[in-house]
């Protein structure tokens, strides 16, 4: 018994030692350098382009790790910084330049920069990393396959530090692609030697950052808590203010808001929209509600089987969701109402109001027009999101009673929801689609294309409105593609086989001494902004 | 008539000597009315949403308030007592049947069905116990049915126990031999002989996991695998007002929590009790 | 020690249809990880790649072979929650688990024998009643919701205990690993700053677990207690004019604790599993939360796992009630 104590012991002391030794060389961090971020679940991996990574894996690539170009910040009308789409600043790349046929962009990087490991960033580390991104599959591919980047051949490495990238064709989405969390840059040589022999070193990275961002991963218990500690080395933008951040796990949403409130976190995600209601109300806590781009929840009629493929149907489920109820109820206002437009579209801006509001007596007379009888269905949401999508549900059942349909209420797993999406046919789906890339042409390829992508939940079929998507994705003049957008917003509109209800909020709530709040369209904190007074 | 006379003074004399108990039978009484007046004795539509009405604190109107859709939780509680009983009762009833028969048989014929009996408890207590039914209830669906097939499986080892327990000490006794004398098969003696005079101990047994099923499908409800919304169930309702305790609306979850355990409290002193009326050595 | 041997044999085919029962389970959970973890924008061929890296893609026999094998090799397969392998993840937490519910049982010791003893020495009286009711009161509390209350008004309305953060305080780092319990790891290292800590992060979910174990501890040491109070010694002790406390705490309960220590054993196999719900509640990172999770992420191998690490704690845990039975019991040696 004592012979086994002995030998546990052993690795524990010995990932105690250097520990000790780094924190005498160095002042440790105070708690005002140190920042106390609590969230419902932490990174499975700490390499986002990795097969199954979860939602805070996107930090991790945030935080550690660089991109050549980042996106340009900007402020939004109430001063929270958020970022523009069509704009873009330095990361790892000093300048860059779109060839004149078009064709191509070549990236100078910065001379200074370097990993971790001390070795300075080549154009070889680049290709490398973006060659990885459209080689291993999963969701780092398809993102990159989003911005038009599919192959290897399209990275080349010029010289050690200018890099270029071919475009495969002329899509307005391949520069902002490269801003978002999955084309980072790997220390290759540091990777390659260390992977066992596997060419994308997949279990290394998955459990060591090998890369030169503002922040290193101190300590990583999966399921417990994130240690990051500021790379005092990092020459790509400004140095952090924080030194250390420490992002525990808490899966009760009720822990984290009392945290919160009681002072004890700097810094809380995911609460239910009530709590940020609540915190925002009371003034002692900062909340900060980001609308986010190219989201909404909605309601999806399934448009390809009986009886959501009959348009009157549709539409007078659209006009007897209880839009306010469920916005107060469900949402507590923490969201933008998506409700209330009015036909024809004037703007291509994106989401914007349907033109439906709650009236039963027209959901009535459209009932009655489209010949349905009374019927019953059944209405899924995903388990994972039950505190908005539930009250919604139970709403809509209640409402949709008056006007003779009959809604039963399935609540699925997390697990098992994508799989009833895949399955294309629940009759009624509660939802929220988000989109990294922020166009409404980006939305509507996913959300209503004939090629009946798994966020098609309507599994809506329109080669009329397939035909307005693929011209507003490659259009030329700012005028073709405003008219191919209200093309297909006004099918959108009409047909109705998705209702949108709002566009949420992403809320965070922060202490009052916490500043510099960044948002991006990963939606994770960026701790090299972040300040502490 | 004569044999239940004496029990029945007994019984008298219990709930007498016992206070607890005679108050458990009162608020068993209480939770019976419930369960089979419910729906029609609520003030309230327990569907009902009213949300100008969410989140109000208790009041004349709402006696335990009203939740986050502005349904009267006094209603709602009340209702789910007819569904919160009856899952328990159906699995507690499920597991009498499987459980007893299954220690009857073990306990009498002893050999290979004693073995098989034994292995399978052995094989249920080995697991955790609330992970299994959580298992069980994640892998058939998450239905009413299934809930009280998860519930009833992990209480068949107790049940295969008592049952069997009972039954060795009663295989040899007199009145078994007498019977097997007077020509009975082996399946008329268990059934006719030894069934009866193991039942009140199992009645006992029932009495006592009532409790526990409630609490079991309350907590399988608290994690997402109870019935389907918008069916009041307390352990539902209890996960819903959770999030609610820290921003002040307190009554959202104590009250169909306090509803809950003052249900599965009441069944227990109630075991209790009827195990002393059944047999008084046995008190512990 | 053969007689050991034989009841450790015995229970192996418990241990092996518990393996194929969860394996089955596991495999019937309606969930697709693969889709679930290809992510929400993920082809067709992604999916099919991680099937086939799950192993997913073969037929259920070659599974459940493969299994088997792995399992002898010590490799209980990768959380897709965590991402990381099952038996780092279980050795990680089980210490997490352990000490929660050690502690927890360690309350309801606290609490239940000596209410136990004054309920059987005063049988029927005021006390007695008393003592019913707050054991049957304890263990019909359910648990989530007990706990919840508990931070509600411990931490969050009267600030006396921290913040349920899980098994530190957030700026408090674990003491260097020996036992992996940190009360006696902090205590080894002389850290007593994170000693207080731990100690302070335990008490509300200890709390919470030991007044679910109070009704069976108070209930069989009463039951023991009367038998030995009704026995010929201690009326022998007494008519020879021993005080009161002196016969009860020294001829009656010693010899009431055997089937008080037996009982012991089953409520802790009892706990560890039932903790499941409290560990949710208070962010506790054990092996119980860990299972939860992961079975609602339709995640197989790590409820598993938890599962096969809990059968065989509760058939060693078994084994040495057995062992304490016959060190304190002449008649048990005997009788084997």
């Amino acid at each position: 018994m004592k012979r086994r104590t002995f030998l546990t012991a052993l690795p524990g002391a010995a990932l105690a030692a250097p520990a000790l030794r780094k924190a005498a060389a160095q002042p440790a961090p105070t708690r005002t350098e140190t920042l106390l971020l609590v969230q419902e679940y932490g990174p499975n991996s700490l390499d986002m382009q990795g097969l199954g990574s979860s939602q805070p894996v996107n930090g991790v690539s945030l935080n550690c790790y660089d991109r050549l170009v980042r996106f340009k910040r900007k402020a939004l009308p109430d001063g929270t910084m958020s970022f523009d789409i069509n704009g873009l600043e330095p990361e790892l790349a000093e300048s860059w330049q779109i060839a004149s046929d078009g064709m191509s962009c070549t990236f100078k990087l910065r001379e200074d920069a370097r990993f971790h490991s001390k070795r300075p960033v080549t154009a070889k580390d680049v290709k490398w990393s973006l060659d990885r991104a459209v080689s291993i599959g999963g969701f780092a591919t398809t993102q990159m396959a989003a911005g038009s980047m599919e192959k290897p051949e399209q990275f080349v490495a010029v010289d050690d530090k200018t890099f270029r990238l071919d475009f495969a064709r002329r899509d307005k989405l391949t520069m902002p692609d490269m801003a978002v969390t999955i084309p980072f840059i790997f220390d290759s040589e540091t990777a390659i030697a260390n992977s066992g022999g596997d060419p994308w070193a997949k279990d290394y990275l998955k459990n060591n950052v090998a890369g030169g961002g503002a922040f290193k991963v101190e300590a990583w218990r999966p399921g417990t808590e994130t240690i990051y500690v500021r790379n005092d080395d990092w020459k790509n933008g400004p140095m952090p203010t924080l030194r250390r951040v420490i992002a525990r796990d808490i899966p009760s949403p009720s822990t984290r808001r009392a945290l919160i409130e009681r002072g004890d976190a700097d810094i809380s995600y995911g609460l239910p929209p009530k709590d940020f209601d609540d915190l925002a109300k009371g003034g002692k806590i900062n909340v900060v509600g980001v609308p986010i781009p190219n989201a909404i929840w909605y309601v999806a009629l399934n448009s390809a089987n009986p009886p959501f493929n009959n348009v009157k149907l549709r539409q007078a489920v659209a006009w007897a969701v209880p839009y306010e109820k469920i916005m107060q109820a469900a949402l507590f206002g923490r969201g933008k109402p998506m409700w209330g437009g009015s036909l024809p579209v004037t703007s291509i801006a994106w989401p914007q109001p349907f033109p439906y509001e709650t009236n039963i007596d027209k959901a009535k007379a459209l009932m009655a027009e489209s010949g349905v009888a009374p019927f019953s269905t059944t209405l899924l949401f995903d388990a994972g999101s039950g505190t908005i999508a539930e009250p919604m549900a139970v709403l809509v059942k209640e409402s949709l009673a008056q006007i003779g349909i009959t809604v039963e209420i399935s609540k699925i797993p997390g697990a098992n929801f994508r799989g009833e999406l895949n399955k294309k046919t629940a009759p009624m789906v509660i939802n929220r689609f988000g989109g990294w890339l922020d166009w409404p042409d980006y939305f509507f390829f996913w959300n209503y294309h004939g090629r009946n992508s798994i966020f098609n939940v309507a599994s809506y079929q329109n080669p009329g409105m397939d035909k307005l998507i693929d011209a507003a994705r490659f259009a030329e003049t700012p005028a073709d593609y405003a008219a191919s957008v209200k093309g297909f917003l006004e099918y959108g509109m009409q047909e109705v086989p998705m209702i949108p209800i709002c566009q949420p909020l992403h809320d965070v709530a922060m202490q009052k001494n916490i500043g510099g709040y960044q948002f991006w369209p990963c939606r994770e904190p960026d701790f090299r902004f972040l300040t502490k007074a | 008539m004569k044999g239940l006379a004496a029990p029945l003074r007994h019984a008298r004399f219990v709930v007498t000597e016992n206070p607890v108990t005679g108050f458990a039978l009162a608020l068993f009484i209480l939770f019976i009315v419930a369960a089979v007046f419910g729906p029609s004795l609520a003030p309230h539509d327990p569907l009902a949403s009213n949300t100008a009405q969410a989140l109000q604190p208790p009041s004349g109107q709402y006696w335990f308030g009203t939740d986050q859709l502005g349904r009267d939780i006094f209603s709602r509680a009340l209702v789910a007592a007819r569904l919160d009983i009856g899952i328990a009762a159906a699995s507690v009833a499920l597991v009498f049947a499987m459980g007893g028969f299954a220690g009857l048989a073990s306990g009498f014929f002893g050999g290979w069905t004693d073995a098989l009996v034994g292995r399978l408890s052995d094989t249920i207590m080995a697991f955790p116990l609330f992970v299994l039914a959580m298992a069980i209830v994640a892998a058939l669906g998450n239905t009413v049915p299934n809930i009280v097939l998860a519930t009833a499986i992990i209480n068949f080892p107790l049940y295969v126990r008592v049952a069997r327990a009972e039954t060795t000490t009663r295989r040899d006794a007199g009145f078994v031999d007498a019977a097997r004398v007077a020509g009975h098969r082996d399946m008329g003696v268990l059934l006719g002989q030894v069934m009866p005079n193991i039942m009140p101990l199992m009645v006992v047994q029932m009495s006592l996991t009532m409790g526990y099923a409630i609490l079991n499908a309350a907590g399988l409800s608290f994690i997402g695998l109870g019935v389907r919304p918008p069916t009041p169930e307390w352990g539902i309702m209890v996960a819903e007002g959770a999030s609610f305790i820290v921003s002040g609306e307190w009554w959202v979850a104590l009250f169909p929590g306090a509803t809950l355990m003052v249900a599965v409290f009441c069944f227990n002193l109630l075991g209790d009790g009827l195990r002393d009326i059944v047999d008084p050595r046995r008190r512990t | 020690m053969a007689g050991l041997l034989l009841r450790l044999a015995g229970s192996l085919p418990a241990l092996a249809a518990v393996i194929v029962v969860t394996f089955v389970l596991t495999r019937v959970l309606p969930g697709d990880a693969a889709t679930y973890f290809a992510g929400p924008t993920a082809s067709a061929e992604s999916i099919a790649q991680i099937k086939a890296m799950l192993g997913l893609d073969r037929p259920l026999p070659e599974q459940f072979w493969n299994y088997i094998v792995a399992l002898f090799h010590g490799n209980l397969g990768m959380s897709l929650t965590t991402g990381q392998p099952v038996l780092t993840d279980l050795a990680a937490r089980l210490p997490a688990s352990a000490e929660l519910t050690l502690c927890g049982l360690f309350v309801a010791i606290g609490i239940a024998v000596p209410l136990g003893i004054a309920a059987a020495v005063r049988q029927g009286k005021m006390v007695d009643h008393v003592c019913r009711v707050l054991v049957t009161a304890g263990v019909s509390l359910p648990v989530f919701f007990t706990g919840l209350l508990l931070v509600y008004v411990f931490y969050f309305r009267l600030s006396w205990l921290p913040a349920p953060l899980g098994r530190l305080d957030a700026f408090a780092s674990p003491p260097p690993t020996v036992t992996g319990f940190f009360l006696i790891d902090a205590a080894i290292a002389g850290e007593w700053e994170t000693w207080r800590s731990a100690a302070a992060q335990l008490i509300l979910p200890a709390a919470t677990l030991g007044l679910f174990a109070l009704a069976p501890i108070a209930r069989i040491t009463r039951a023991s207690m009367l038998a030995v109070l009704g026995a010929e010694f201690i009326r022998t002790a007494r008519a020879s004019g021993l005080s009161g406390v002196t016969v009860i705490i020294t001829y009656a309960l010693r010899n009431a604790l055997l089937p008080v220590i037996t009982t012991l054993g089953m409520v802790f196999s009892f706990l560890l599993g039932a903790n499941v719900l409290v560990e949710k509640v208070f962010a506790w990172p054990g092996i119980g939360s860990y299972a939860v999770e992961a079975l609602i992420a339709s995640d197989g191998a790590p409820v598993q796992g938890f599962v096969l690490t809990m059968a065989i704690l509760y058939v060693l845990l078994n084994l040495t009630i057995d062992m304490v039975n016959r060190a304190l019991d002449p008649r048990a040696r005997r009788g084997s």
